[in-house]
């Protein structure tokens, strides 16, 4: 009875309806992300402040940009006054920039071809997903780069490669009696085949023959990422064995360790750029020369490695030494605990530090222009600047030079979060 | 007993020495000391022979020679009459200038822009991601030339400030920025400042004491003392007092243009304000991620747990998260300052002089000797690094978690 005299009852339920407009979409977003409180909402001025005169002051500079002229008052000239940028000096001095003054023009296809393989030869390393046959390419690889940068005949790279080759078969085949004896008969056999290969090298000089190209005309970027790759190449093994000699139990061995570590992390990069520069010679027999790069590649490649073993040894710190004994324990030697056990553990919490490390040692590479040689920086601040036409372009060349860098450093670090998150196995 | 010793000693073999777990440490050991010895050896017979040969000797009496050569930087007295170890002192100083100024702006910005990276407005957040992303990616050397161009390219030279219309004037009659480097006023003391700066630092312990007395009240009584407000007048009051009583002994020596250059106040040269500002944006990059992790490395829950005793945010920030963040934050900050440090002999890029740029530079390239610069200069290097470490370790020691 009650229910009729109901003024209305309500039959089905009402369409649900939209929350109010400042809790959805763009505006909660804006209010909840850049104007929560007062103290945000100027913070959020301040920053579009902050971005606005940022793009003010470079657009007009960059939209203007000359790109063809032939020297800095070509470009004032086509810019009347305006602002603007002269982008032109890049143009004209490109191969300057990447390849240095003095490599042969006809040749820059040997670089790039190089770079090119460089990142066939990384791929198998960086991504563990590819077949684990293009590893084979990745150890050819710095025989194949070295005659495509350096040229000459390429019997060179194959003997050393095959003294290598060899050397590791004689070890193989001994080491199974004696670890010692393997050693030895490797290295004493690698060297004889590298002798006689020598004379071999030295009958066929013309044999497929690249034009030679000497150190000292390597210039530009190419020369950083030479000494950077190369340096890095070499540091991490050795900068392994210096972690595990740290962590030894043999003091001499530690001692030893302890002190080139010390020392080296000690003094700036560019002191010992100028001891390969200027006192090293002093330190090796009177009639050998070695190249200028060599011996800062040598340098370089100390440096990394001291800092790679201070990373190393912080991942040999934080395993568990349930892990240790683990390995004591199924009764595994040194060598195997390490190889199976101890450092793909270790290796892997350290891979964060060790692409800090290396994309460090990258971006140091720009210090060999202070020893006079004609790196990226080097190049600019020498030969270009200080040329009549170019005089006084610096935003342009510097502008360029960090750009270069940025792209190559910012993705070797993306790289190095995305092969941390591959890694993980979360079982932590 | 005899007969069991004996038979370990025939047990022992000479191929035990390789293949025995127990005396093969020792082998290597051996080895690794020959291998050393000879290396070190076959060196210094080298150096020996090339000396020979050279007609050169090692020697540092150059140090005490009249260095020929000027620096136009300098925080002591100096001429170019001076030894070549007085340059050294100079170069000393400027690289500790260099280095301590970085380190206060590189801190300061890294904290800045660490916190801010992890605030809840996002353009602020993205801003600083863009700010640390740019500055770690590129090397600081580059840094260093593109703010050195400022003072080539766009800073007027101190000429244009000359005549009845200049084309640059002074910032408030005060500052300078010319392309040689930035003038600045410096102050002068007087008869009595002595008063005046005893004052200062007398109310700055003060202060110290208030808050450690309030902190003692805090912990033994629960009593809250505000200390933001006795602080600030502390601070300000006395030294005013004193400095108006006894006739403003403290001036200001403002810097004047005479001829085509300026004269009087502080001068810092382009260089050193390129190296600071460069070395300090570049390591408050690495700083401020430090920062960021050290405060996210905070478990949330001591953030609630603080918050579920009551206590108001800024306390749980003080009391709670920093002094735990601060555990993870202190050792890479102070590796960094060591960074500031090794990178400052980058200034020989701009043309500032520091150790670098007297020792292992002029002065190795007028007198020849660089064995002996260069071996100075690690030296100095390796102190300092080793100092700075020496204490970072104390440090470590003193916030330990006190476990066990």
């Amino acid at each position: 009875m009650a229910k009729n005299n109901a003024a209305f009852v309500r039959h089905q339920l009402i369409e649900e309806q939209a929350p109010p407009i400042t809790e959805r979409g763009v505006v909660k977003w804006v209010r909840e992300n850049l104007f929560s409180s007062p103290f945000n909402v100027i913070m959020t001025l301040l920053s579009l402040w902050v971005i606005y005169s940022i793009i003010a002051g470079v657009a007009p500079w960059f939209i203007n940009g000359v790109w063809n002229a032939n020297s800095v008052r070509d470009c004032y000239d086509i810019l009347d006054g305006a602002t603007g940028a002269c982008f032109a000096v890049l143009k004209e001095r490109f191969p300057q920039l990447i390849y240095g003054f003095k490599y042969p023009s006809t040749e820059y296809w040997r670089p790039n071809t190089a770079v090119i393989l460089l990142l066939f030869a990384l791929a198998p390393i960086l991504f563990r997903k590819l077949p684990r046959k293009f590893l084979l390419f990745s150890l050819i690889y710095p025989f194949l780069a070295y005659w495509l940068i350096w040229g000459g005949t390429p019997l060179v790279p194959v003997v050393a490669f095959l003294g290598f080759v060899i050397g590791i078969y004689c070890f193989r085949r001994f080491s199974a009696n004696a670890f010692a004896l393997g050693a030895i008969i490797g290295v004493i056999a690698a060297n004889i085949f590298w002798v006689l290969g020598g004379y071999v090298v030295d009958a066929n000089e013309t044999f497929l023959a690249l034009q030679a190209v000497p150190s000292r005309d390597m210039g530009g970027f190419m020369l950083n990422i030479l000494l950077g790759t190369i340096a890095v190449a070499l540091s991490i093994p050795l900068g392994i064995l210096l972690a595990l000699g740290r962590k030894s139990n043999m003091p001499i061995i530690k001692w030893i360790c302890v002190l080139f570590i010390e020392f080296i992390r000690g003094v700036p990069l560019i002191t010992l750029l100028f001891v390969a520069n200027v006192i090293l010679a002093f330190f090796l027999p009177p009639e050998t020369s070695i190249d200028l790069i060599l011996r800062v590649i040598v340098m370089m490649t100390f440096f990394n490695a001291a800092y790679i073993a201070e990373v190393v040894r912080g991942g040999l710190a934080a395993l568990p030494s349930g892990q240790y004994e683990a390995a004591n324990s199924l009764g595994l030697d040194y060598s195997k605990s390490m190889r199976f056990i101890i450092l793909p553990q270790a290796l892997k919490i350290s891979i964060p530090g060790i692409v800090n490390t290396c994309v460090g040692m990258l971006k140091d590479t720009t210090l060999v222009s202070i020893i006079s040689m004609f790196d990226l920086v080097g190049m600019i601040r020498g030969p270009i600047l200080s040329s009549t036409s170019w005089n006084g372009v610096y935003w342009e060349l510097f502008g360029a030079a960090a750009t270069i860098f940025f792209v190559v450093c910012f993705s070797v670090s993306k790289y190095s979060q995305w092969l941390e998150r591959q890694l993980e196995t979360s079982n932590r | 007993m005899s007969t069991s010793i004996s038979s370990e000693r025939e047990t022992f073999r000479l191929s035990m020495l390789l293949n025995d777990k127990r005396y093969r440490s020792y082998t290597f050991q051996a080895f690794a000391l020959f291998v050393l010895i000879c290396v070190v050896a076959y060196l210094g017979k080298n150096l020996v022979e090339n000396l020979a040969a050279a007609g050169l000797n090692i020697s540092y009496g150059f140090l005490g020679e009249a260095s020929g050569y000027d620096i136009n930087q300098r925080l002591i007295e100096y001429s170019s009459q001076s030894s070549h170890l007085r340059a050294a002192f100079v170069g000393i100083l400027n690289t500790l200038l260099v280095a301590f100024l970085g380190c206060i702006t590189a801190t300061i910005l890294g904290i800045t822009a660490g916190i801010l990276r992890l605030s809840n407005n996002w353009i602020v957040a993205k801003l600083m991601s863009i700010y640390v992303e740019i500055f770690r990616n590129v090397p600081v050397l580059i840094w260093i030339l593109i703010i050195n161009s400022i003072f080539l390219a766009v800073l007027p030279q101190p000429r244009a400030f000359k005549g009845e219309n200049p084309e640059a004037s002074m910032l408030w009659d005060m500052f300078a920025f010319t392309g040689r480097g930035i003038y600045a006023p410096k102050p002068l003391f007087l008869e009595g400042s002595v008063v005046v700066v005893g004052t200062f630092i007398l109310s700055i312990l003060a202060i110290f004491a208030l808050r450690r007395y309030a902190r003692h009240k805090l912990y033994s009584e629960g009593r809250l003392i505000n200390t933001l407000w006795p602080s600030l007048a502390l601070f300000v009051i006395p030294t005013v007092l004193i400095f108006y009583a006894l006739g403003s002994p403290i001036g200001l020596e403002y810097p004047e243009l005479k001829g085509f250059n300026f004269k009087g106040g502080i001068y810092a040269r382009g260089g050193l304000i390129s190296l600071w500002f460069a070395l300090s944006i570049y390591t408050g990059a690495f700083i401020a991620e430090v920062v960021r992790a050290g405060i996210l490395s905070v478990n949330e829950g001591q953030t609630e747990a603080a918050a579920a005793l009551g206590l108001r945010p800024n306390f749980v920030m003080n009391l709670v998260v920093l002094p735990q963040a601060l555990r993870v934050i202190v050792p890479p900050l102070i590796s960094f300052y060591l960074n500031i440090t090794k990178n400052s002999s980058l200034a020989l890029a701009v043309g500032y002089m520091d150790i670098t740029g007297t020792l292992g530079g002029i002065t190795l390239n007028q007198t020849g000797r660089a064995i002996e610069a260069i071996l100075l200069l690690m030296l100095f290097y390796l102190i300092i690094s080793l100092g700075i470490s020496a204490i970072m370790n104390i440090y470590n020691r003193s916030i330990m978690l006190k476990e066990r």
